[in-house]
């Protein structure tokens, strides 16, 4: 039964993913920015938590939030001075700026992490102690927890942005910033709670990842950056929830991929995102462009 | 802010706008003065000026040259939130309702900088009174009058001193505008002041307790209801000149 | 009224640019190997920087994947080598096969908006990457050694290597330039200008941009090509390997600080590239952090990079390919009367 085994750690792998993917799709929906560089924020996030826990010798699980808050005043900060101004030069700057800081971020890495891995060590039981349903299925509970960890946080993402005057706020300035600019707010402000929220999220993902296996400072173009992207246009551009599915699919596709033939893993992926690139790429084209 | 505009002193008061649009120029040289209580409408054909006029007022353009002053304080570089928040609240032309946000959604956003006053959403349901049962509702299934009086609701709950209307008569039937422009008394009787931008001129004379009318970014005519002749407001409508006006 | 191409005497500049020209092809004679292999290296990224500008200054499309014709262009000639094609001769063969390859990848990302562009540009490098590295043949995930030069001597060899990359360099510049100053180039113009209008007034502004992203991937080959021989090997892989980001990081700095949306620009960019490199060698990956910071402070404060401030206050052109509108009452050489491209 190695296959279910496979189909269900992809599945929770899923829930990872879609962690990775919904600040991408916020910043996407709400500031119309790709930010190119969103894999390495996890990254930096991960080498935070290793930089925390090495000064303080804070408990892991209790430095993730210290991460979250680090990273999510970063991304605030970010986002009123670098990224504004790129968002007021136009999309083209835009994207060479996020473009520019991915390969800022990463070399900048490399050079003082030396390219080697850190892991975030909760200590090795703990990662692969699970359970067994009948005698053929086999769960890590780590695996599970994060899984659940998503969702939790999707669905306070979702509450957020539905139920509380930040949420509405943000809706409106994504739905039309000069309108919102009439009643008041100032969607520069606005951009950046949004970009917190990005990049708050996008940590705490970093943080799981970096405990399930080890971090690196390249994997956030080399996997999380174009997982993420890959998780949004499979679920659906726009949707919180779509990208959970997109995420979940991604990451049963890998799985299926992964047991047929090791080396398929991240291309069974792939294929699934050109599919739907070409099949519904809803959003992501431009309105009633035909070449 | 104080209340130093009683006493006729004026509200709003518009010096030698001039505005471009990039290379082009809208407004050349517009001024006007709004008096707290009055209703001063801006009449003019398209393409006249009159929405950028108001736009620029509401802070969403800057001027080339010209002030702005409101209750007494100049906000010509005021950022547009700001001006909101002091009391300068536009209601958009075409509306600009929120799509992804419900009726209520978009009230509450309004509500979100709003200074201190009479209103907040449950005036503005005594107001239109459709809108309570229909509060969660998406506003874009709604007919063109309802968006309309949403917009116009959003901009109450703001509790606006100096409220724009922009075109409220676009794209809608005209007893519908009739409607609309009914509930303009108690919005007076709050004690805001309107300017209001109206493409149907007849309309305009309507309400108005001032008019201007703009032709090409200039203003060609000027005064009340009252005085100013049919044919005065056709011929300042469409530019034809016969040298009787200044 | 009178429409000219140049404002100045373009004869000197075309004297100049022959002489650089002549001076080039000379180094081997004169340069040690060592020098020259950084000109190759140089000469690639000029390459590549010029078909990076090429999508993004002047066909707005910015491309973070042509690693992914990069690395094609390295496998199109280690393939005709292992079956016994001289590799000078599979450069042709990779340029054109990479142009090829462009067009069912231009046909998955066509439609897609400006920053979905951006992002599935890298996917796509990232699944050629994956796909050839399925292929053990061809060494599969640990690259191959390039047949077909053994037995050439060290110092020929440096110098035929040389010599194709700057015939690459001179032929993507050169191309480019023809290009612009071609039909297409007038449509790319009109395209930036104003889309929509250009749509409605029926240019064909799909093709235009497929034909750039077709010939943009063909040049990025031939760079890829020249790599091949250069190294005598091809290594897949996205760290140092032919597929690695760090080429597009290259090329697009490359381009953003010389100045997107000239020709001129990838040059000047190229040079400052190279500068920086060979300065900060010794610092490991400094050298592109330090280039990323640069320019990301041109896009934000200088957008049109160092040729183009230069440009703005000189009105310098090398290479013109704008058009000058003379009203009868202009001085000749006195001012610009409009602006160009």
């Amino acid at each position: 039964m190695q296959w279910v085994n496979a189909i269900i750690q992809g599945l929770l792998t899923g829930g990872l993913y879609a962690l990775f993917a919904c600040g991408l799709s916020l910043m996407f929906g709400v500031m119309k920015v790709v930010n190119l560089a969103h894999g390495d924020l996890a990254t930096v996030a991960g080498y935070i938590g290793v930089g925390i826990i090495a000064i303080s010798h804070m408990p892991v699980l209790w430095s993730i939030p210290v991460v979250v808050l680090l990273m999510a005043v970063l991304g605030y900060v970010m986002q009123r001075s670098i990224l504004q101004a790129a968002i007021t030069r136009g999309e083209l700057t835009t994207l060479i700026v996020t473009f520019g800081l991915s390969i800022i971020i990463e070399n900048g890495l490399q050079q003082f992490f030396k390219a080697d891995s850190r892991g975030l060590g909760v200590g090795d039981s703990f990662i692969t102690a699970s359970f067994s349903i009948g005698s053929q299925i086999t769960i890590a509970w780590f695996n599970l927890a994060v899984f659940v960890l998503a969702v939790v946080v999707l669905l306070g993402l979702q509450q957020f942005m539905s139920a509380t005057r930040y949420g509405r706020l943000i809706r409106a300035v994504a739905d039309d910033r000069e309108a919102a600019q009439l009643s008041g707010a100032d969607y520069r402000h606005v951009f950046g709670i949004a970009a917190a929220i990005a990049f708050g999220t996008v940590a705490i993902a970093g943080m799981c990842d970096g405990m399930i296996t080890t971090i690196s400072p390249t994997i956030g173009t080399d996997t999380i950056l174009l997982f993420a992207f890959a998780s949004v246009v499979i679920g659906g551009l726009g949707s919180l929830w779509g990208t959970l599915l997109g995420g979940v699919i991604l990451g049963v596709a890998q799985a299926i991929g992964g047991q047929i033939n090791p080396s398929w893993e991240q291309l069974a992926g792939y294929a699934v995102f050109l599919v739907v690139l070409v099949v519904r790429p809803e959003g992501l084209t431009s309105k009633g462009a035909t070449a | 802010m104080s209340n130093r505009a009683e006493n006729g002193a004026p509200l709003l008061e518009v010096r030698d706008l001039v505005v471009h649009h990039g290379q082009l120029r809208a407004l050349s040289g517009i001024s006007l003065t709004v008096c707290p209580g009055e209703v001063y409408a801006l009449i003019g054909a398209n393409g006249a000026g009159k929405s950028t006029l108001l736009r620029t007022i509401a802070g969403l353009h800057h001027p080339t040259s010209g002030s702005v002053t409101y209750d007494g304080k100049d906000v010509t570089g005021l950022r547009p939130e700001k001006r909101a928040s002091a009391g300068i609240v536009m209601v958009p032309e075409g509306r600009r309702l929120f799509p992804s946000l419900s009726l209520e959604e978009n009230l509450k956003v309004g509500a979100s900088y709003a200074r201190k006053g009479p209103w907040d959403i449950s005036r503005v349901y005594e107001l239109f009174p459709w809108m309570k049962e229909r509060r969660t509702q998406k506003t874009a299934q709604m007919s063109g009058g309802e968006q309309q009086s949403v917009a116009i609701g959003r901009a109450l709950v703001a509790n606006p001193r100096m409220l724009l209307l922009d075109e409220l008569s676009l794209g809608l039937a005209p007893v519908i505008v009739q409607r609309i422009y009914a509930m303009l008394p108690q919005v007076l009787s709050s004690g805001i002041t309107v300017l209001l931008v109206e493409q149907d001129v007849s309309q305009a004379l309507r309400v108005a307790t001032r008019l201007q009318c703009l032709l090409e970014g200039r203003t060609m005519l000027e005064g009340t209801p009252a005085e100013v002749t049919r044919e005065q407001v056709e011929a300042a409508y469409f530019g034809v000149t016969d040298g009787s006006h200044a | 009224m009178k429409v000219t191409r140049s404002r100045r005497n373009v004869l000197w500049s075309g004297i100049g640019a022959l002489v650089v020209l002549v001076v080039l092809f000379a180094f081997p004679y004169y340069v040690g190997p060592g020098t020259t292999g950084i000109m190759v290296q140089g000469l690639i990224v000029l390459t590549l920087a010029s078909m990076w500008n090429l999508l993004a200054g002047y066909a707005g499309l910015v491309s973070v994947g042509q690693q992914a014709f990069f690395g094609l262009g390295a496998y199109f000639v280690l393939i005709p080598a292992m079956h016994g094609v001289t590799p000078w001769a599979g450069l042709f063969i990779a340029a054109i096969a990479a142009g090829v390859c462009a067009l069912p990848l231009w046909w998955l990302v066509a439609r897609l908006r400006l920053g979905y562009f951006a992002i599935a540009t890298w996917v796509l490098a990232e699944v050629v990457m994956l796909v050839i590295e399925q292929i053990s043949s061809v060494g599969g995930g640990t690259g191959m050694p390039l047949p077909g030069l053994s037995g050439m001597d060290a110092a020929v060899l440096t110098a035929y290597t040389y010599w194709a990359a700057l015939i690459v360099a001179v032929l993507a510049i050169g191309g480019v330039y023809l290009l612009l100053r071609s039909k297409v180039g007038l449509v790319l113009t009109a395209i930036r200008d104003d889309e929509r209008a250009a749509r409605s007034s029926g240019v064909r502004v799909g093709l235009a941009r497929m034909g750039v992203f077709v010939a943009a991937a063909a040049g990025c080959g031939a760079a890829g090509g020249v790599l091949a021989i250069e190294q005598l090997q091809v290594v897949p892989g996205t760290s140092g390997g032919v597929f690695s980001i760090q080429w597009t990081a290259e090329m697009a700095f490359a381009v953003i600080i010389g100045g997107i949306g000239t020709i001129e620009g990838p040059i000047l960019g190229t040079i400052v590239f190279m500068a920086l490199q060979q300065t900060l060698q010794s610092y490991n990956a400094w050298y592109l952090i330090v280039l990323g910071i640069v320019a990301v402070v041109i896009a934000l404060f200088a957008r049109r990079g160092l040729w183009g401030t230069l440009d703005e206050r000189f009105n310098l052109r090398l290479f013109p390919v704008g058009y000058y509108l003379w009203s009868p009452t202009e001085r000749r050489g006195r001012r610009r009367a409009t602006t160009s491209v």
